[in-house]
């Protein structure tokens, strides 16, 4: 018996069971669905991580204002108000892998415009600071360091902030209040996105110069942190080495003692972004594999109940000449039929349930073509693990006993 | 109009020379059923040769149907020897035994044994699917054979919508599909009733008169009167083995029959 007859005579077979075919074939659409729609949405979720990452800079790094051990009680992190604007400066000065450093602090406040109002975070740093991070303005500019030295209360929105005070009017020029003060807005940055890191809006933010904002708004003269530029990613891991020692210096903190502050690389934050994503994604397979197998078992089980029923023409065939070979060819052959159909049904059917949940979370989905071959061919390969047995034992029957079934 | 075609049947040598078609030399069959041992057949000896017309009779468990499996190349006999066309089929492999099936024989069964959901065509063409024949071929074969027992115009047909007889005869198509040697017929006319199992003898008296070779069981006296011998199964020994006093002519019968259209 050819191939294409065995194909023809498999989808035949096949047809005449549309519904028994379909549920047979619902475990490894589902199956192969789960697999490409994770595959799917883990790349994508991934990949836009790192596309995050890369624009906030990975070779920026955080330095904190740190904890404080006071008689054996420890306060958490932003408590100690040793972190001035002149370490700020010493970094630039004298880490050479410190290419730029913002300092800044930041506070919950209520901002209002017109008959709206919005609370956020306001944050107080020097025009430096959106080079560091990497962020352009969709509007207007930065205030200037002029602004910074006269505390001059000018403000720059976030993309959360501008949307939810003034919808589809131009903030440039406008005056906001934020707590009791009057702000000008000057500029208004391009959206930047959920923060792969933290997770929180990084648009729901208003920035002033520092010295307003110490001064005017919270009555401080410390920083809760500062900003900083490396060279590049490579050199990050010597900068932070570089930043800890100086700091050190500058605090007098004694050997053996806690840092009063704390030092964070985003490019560790980065790496461990992306392996949490690799954990998603093997532990979702996992659980796609398990409902293939499922899926295969399924496949399985209705082979066998089929090669019962047609234990009679299996004898007929036998009778007028199939060898074992071609009844063994016939019934593996409706295993992979339903392989392969069940396998594409669910490329598609994850293909499909992707782009939903993209449209949904509006989270990109990035499907590899190496995905698509390799769930075929494990669809392929389970049907035909699972279709072996009761293909062999549809060929092991002795003729005249399957002649004699009823 | 010759219905079969005896110019192919001169491919087969046995046809035309002396020598039997089927030799079967002391053959035992015994069935081992562990504490126990069924003798089916205790040695049986008979040379049936080309163009003969044998009726095979015995009550159940006399051992003919034993002995139809094995010249029907389904089952292998015990001992003793089985020359087909003076070739030793008795210690062929399977795959060798289901070639010899496929080119050599052909199967009609009581039940009929048709495909269902199947057309007649589709199972006229089914022993061609594993012979080595284009799908062209196939069809102008299947249909050939459908003409021989006057069934072209069902050719689309499936078994649930064709009379027990036009059943029987789809699958007397599909044994000759292939040219068969011999024509192997268990108990044919058991599921039919008489004008219609006179029909069926009629097309195989046709063929025997073309040259086909046919081994016919059958447990009915009326019927074994077709044949031109007859041999006597009891206890898995050959009782009476006899030709047949003048064969009744089944078109003629037919004529003496009260006509019932199916």
């Amino acid at each position: 018996m050819s191939f294409t007859d065995a194909f023809r005579l498999a989808l035949r077979a096949l047809g005449r069971n549309k519904m028994r075919s379909s549920l047979t074939m619902l475990g490894l659409i589902i199956g192969v669905g789960a697999v490409i729609a994770v595959i799917g949405i883990g790349q994508g979720a991934a990949a836009k991580a790192q596309e995050q990452l890369a624009a906030m800079g990975s070779n920026m790094l955080f330095v904190g204002s740190g904890s404080m051990n006071r008689s054996g009680l420890h306060t958490g992190h932003f408590q100690t108000k040793t972190l001035i604007t002149a370490d700020a400066r010493a970094m630039v000065r004298e880490c050479p892998l410190v290419s730029a450093a913002a300092p800044g602090t930041s506070s919950g406040q209520q901002v209002v415009y017109g008959n709206q109002n919005w609370a956020t975070q306001i944050t107080g740093t020097e025009p430096q600071y959106f080079d560091v991070r990497n962020w352009p303005f969709s509007a207007g500019s930065s205030f200037s360091e002029e602004d910074v030295i006269q505390s001059a209360t000018v403000a720059v929105l976030g993309e959360t902030v501008r949307k939810n005070l003034f919808g589809p009017a131009n903030p440039v020029g406008q005056v906001i209040r934020i707590g009791t003060l009057p702000f000008k807005v000057v500029g208004v940055l391009a959206p930047k996105g959920i923060s792969a890191g933290s997770g929180q809006d990084q648009d729901d933010a208003i920035f002033a110069p520092l010295t307003t904002v110490q001064k005017k708004l919270l009555g401080q003269d410390w920083l809760r942190w500062i900003m900083v530029s490396a060279v590049s990613r490579e050199a990050s891991y010597v900068a932070q080495r570089q930043i800890e020692s100086l700091l050190r210096d500058r605090h007098k903190v004694k050997s053996g003692d806690d840092d009063d502050f704390v030092v964070r690389n985003l490019a560790d934050i980065a790496d461990a972004a992306a392996e949490q994503g690799t954990v998603m994604t093997i532990l979702l397979t996992i659980v796609a594999s398990v409902a293939l197998l499922v899926g295969g078992i399924g496949i399985m089980n209705i082979m066998l109940v089929s090669v019962t029923e047609r234990t009679r023409e299996i004898g007929i065939r036998m009778a007028i000449g199939a060898t074992e070979e071609d009844v063994r060819r016939q019934f593996l052959t409706e295993a992979i039929v339903l392989g392969l159909i069940g396998g594409t049904a669910g490329i598609l059917f994850g293909v499909a349930s992707s782009v939903a949940v993209s449209k949904w979370l509006e989270w990109p989905i990035l499907i590899p073509s190496y995905a698509i071959g390799a769930s075929t061919l494990f669809a392929i390969a389970i049907a035909l693990f699972f279709g072996f047995y009761p293909a062999r034992k549809a060929s092991q029957l002795n003729p005249i006993e399957a002649l004699r079934y009823e | 109009m010759a219905i079969w075609n005896s110019s192919s049947l001169a491919e087969a040598p046995a046809a035309t020379s002396h020598l039997p078609v089927i030799s079967v030399r002391e053959i035992r069959k015994i069935y081992d059923l562990g504490e126990t041992q069924v003798h089916a057949l205790r040695g049986v000896t008979v040379n049936i040769k080309a163009g003969d017309f044998v009726a095979i009779m015995g009550a159940s468990g006399s051992g003919k149907s034993t002995f139809m499996n094995i010249l029907g190349c389904l089952d292998r006999p015990t001992s003793g020897q089985y020359l087909l066309e003076a070739k030793d089929v008795s210690s062929l492999h399977k795959k060798e035994l289901a070639a010899i099936r496929n080119q050599k024989i052909g199967f009609v069964f009581q039940g009929f044994n048709l495909l269902g959901r199947t057309t007649a065509l589709e199972n006229t063409e089914l022993p061609l699917l594993y012979s080595r024949v284009t799908k062209k071929e196939q069809e102008r074969r299947a249909r050939e054979a459908l003409n021989l027992v006057g069934l072209a115009q069902r050719a689309d047909h499936f078994p649930s919508q064709l009379s027990g007889g036009q059943q029987q005869r789809v699958a007397i198509a599909r044994a000759l599909v292939n040219k068969p040697l011999i024509l192997l017929a268990d108990e044919p006319t058991g599921n039919l009733d008489s004008r219609t199992s006179v029909e069926i003898m009629e097309i195989f008296q046709k063929l025997n008169r073309e040259g086909l070779t046919i081994v016919l069981v059958t447990h009915e006296p009326d019927i074994a009167r077709f044949s031109k011998r007859a041999i006597v199964f009891r206890d898995g020994h050959i009782k009476r083995d006899e030709l047949v006093d003048s064969p009744q002519v089944a078109s003629e019968v037919l004529k003496t029959m009260p006509t019932i259209e199916d």
